[in-house]
């Protein structure tokens, strides 16, 4: 026991006359930790700039400006026969196919996907049917004021005004970057809401609802806001997209 | 009988041959209580990597899916990640071994600048290495300043309400570059931990031979002095690589 101590006491005074290399190692990584936190919203946006249009690589690392894969369920099964219902308060309620969607007049937008976590994808560009068409095509009761919108499994459900569905920019899309909305990315359709936060932009789309007042959606329940106007809500300041 | 036929005078072989029948001795690398806590800040790590790919990666996110459980197996081993070593600190020798740690000697520099990191001549390193090399220590010190990082910036997304947005994209752009730093620099460290057995052995064990230490960290294995531990035939191995410097000259 007397040699074990002797022992750490000779070498561990040697070895601790040298210069304390780790402890400087560690303080500035925190301090190069704490700068990236402080200037990351901007390194991040050049980043993203510099990779822009994402293409295969944001696929793999979406740190260069991609897409992140959020889904509130643990599995997600599209139903092979998928039909999009139109129902509620409307005067001719149905269901579109996939030919059916495809067969309608086709509206394409271009535009910054934003997320509320903060990460942003640059010029997007998703085509479908304009929800307006879809709307006028059923024949909106004039007790509507909303629409709700539903995920097929009726997890995951958001709502707009009336009002706010009525934009040309509001889109039932079938078709992102010139492909089909790939199952990751919500498809075969899915909602894009071009100038709000992600979280409006249903994915996996079953079933559009008129309703008389505006149910709040699964994120709206867990504290987001209802009316989410990209930089203009969520105490966010991101510029519109 | 040393030379009968005046080919291995010179020959490190023989001495290492030597070497080895002697120093039949285990040296006492790592107590309990450090294996523990390298072994548990390990398994969360690994933890810590793994889920961050589950939840991260497109390609494995997608595959994978169940956020509900993952998400939360992820924040909890990152928030445990320091525990192992905060216990830790209840042990002397944990604590010595951070100080060698931290302390760069007069040998770490040039021991990395060298390109004779492993040369070892009659069974011994070169270098006198203590018991850490410059790249253990560098390793050390870069995965210590890492998890905090990662600590700091996790706790700033997992309870973003205090922060404002730039500070949370900020926390993000961190979170997400670093994991990248921190995956390749903990595969480096375990593609050099499984070339080396003896190593391996020194932290599954606690114990290294004699011969492993004289050629990885020969100032710590001398420093351990073998004789004043009693270890039989370690002092008969110090005269063997006398005697075989005094034989041959020095490769």
């Amino acid at each position: 026991m007397a040699g074990a101590a002797r022992r750490w006491s000779n070498e561990g005074v040697d070895e601790q006359r040298g210069t304390p290399v780790g402890r400087r190692i560690v303080l500035g990584m925190l301090g190069l930790g704490a700068a990236g936190v402080a200037v990351g919203a901007s390194v991040q946006r050049e980043v993203t700039r510099a990779f822009s249009p994402v293409s295969g690589i944001g696929d793999v690392l979406p740190a260069v400006g991609g897409f992140r894969f959020y889904s509130v369920v643990g599995t997600v099964r599209t139903p092979r026969d998928l039909r999009v219902r139109v129902d509620g308060l409307v005067d001719h309620p149905r269901g579109y196919s996939l030919a059916e969607l495809a067969a309608l007049p086709q509206t394409r937008v271009r535009r910054d996907f934003q997320c509320v976590t903060g990460w942003r994808v640059p010029h997007v560009e998703w085509a479908g049917v304009a929800l307006p068409d879809l709307l006028d095509a059923a024949g909106v009761s004039s007790r509507a004021r909303a629409v709700r919108f539903h995920s097929f499994d009726g997890t995951y459900t958001e709502s707009l005004t009336l009002e706010q569905a009525r934009r040309r920019d509001v889109l039932v899309a079938t078709s992102m970057q010139g492909k089909p909305v790939s199952h990751d990315h919500g498809g075969p359709v899915r909602l894009f809401v071009a100038p709000m936060y992600g979280y409006k932009s249903l994915k996996w789309l079953g079933r559009i609802e008129l309703t008389e007042t505006v149910h709040p959606g699964y994120w709206e329940n867990r504290g987001y806001d209802v009316d989410a106007w990209v930089g203009r809500s969520n105490g966010r300041d991101d510029a519109p997209t | 009988m040393r030379r009968p036929d005046g080919r291995d005078g010179h020959n490190g072989r023989e001495g290492h041959d030597r070497r080895e029948g002697h120093a039949r001795g285990l040296l006492v690398r790592f107590t309990l209580a450090e294996r523990w806590v390298h072994h548990l800040t390990a398994l969360l790590m690994l933890a810590c990597l793994v889920t961050a790919f589950m939840l991260y990666i497109p390609a494995f996110a997608t595959m994978v899916g169940h956020r509900e459980i993952v998400k939360p197996v992820h924040i909890y081993c990152g928030l445990l990640l320091p525990v192992p070593t905060l216990l830790g600190l209840a042990s002397r020798a944990f604590r010595l071994d951070l100080g060698r740690l931290d302390r760069f000697g007069p040998h770490d520099g040039p021991w990395l600048r060298s390109g004779r990191r492993r040369a070892v001549v009659d069974g011994r390193g070169v270098v006198p290495v203590g018991k850490f090399n410059a790249g253990q220590k560098l390793n050390a010190a870069f995965t210590a300043g890492a998890a905090l990082i990662m600590l700091g910036t996790g706790a700033m997304l997992t309870w973003p309400d205090p922060w404002p947005d730039r500070w949370r994209t900020g926390a993000t752009f961190v979170h997400d570059w670093l994991f990248l730093v921190i995956a390749v620099v903990t595969l480096g460290h375990l593609w050099e931990a499984f070339r080396d057995p003896g190593a391996l052995r020194g932290m599954a064990t606690g114990r290294v031979t004699g011969d492993w230490a004289a050629r990885h960290h020969a100032a710590w294995f001398d420093a351990s002095g073998g004789a004043s531990e009693g270890v039989s035939g370690v002092g008969g191995a110090v005269d063997v690589s006398a005697e075989a410097r005094g034989d041959g000259p020095p490769a």
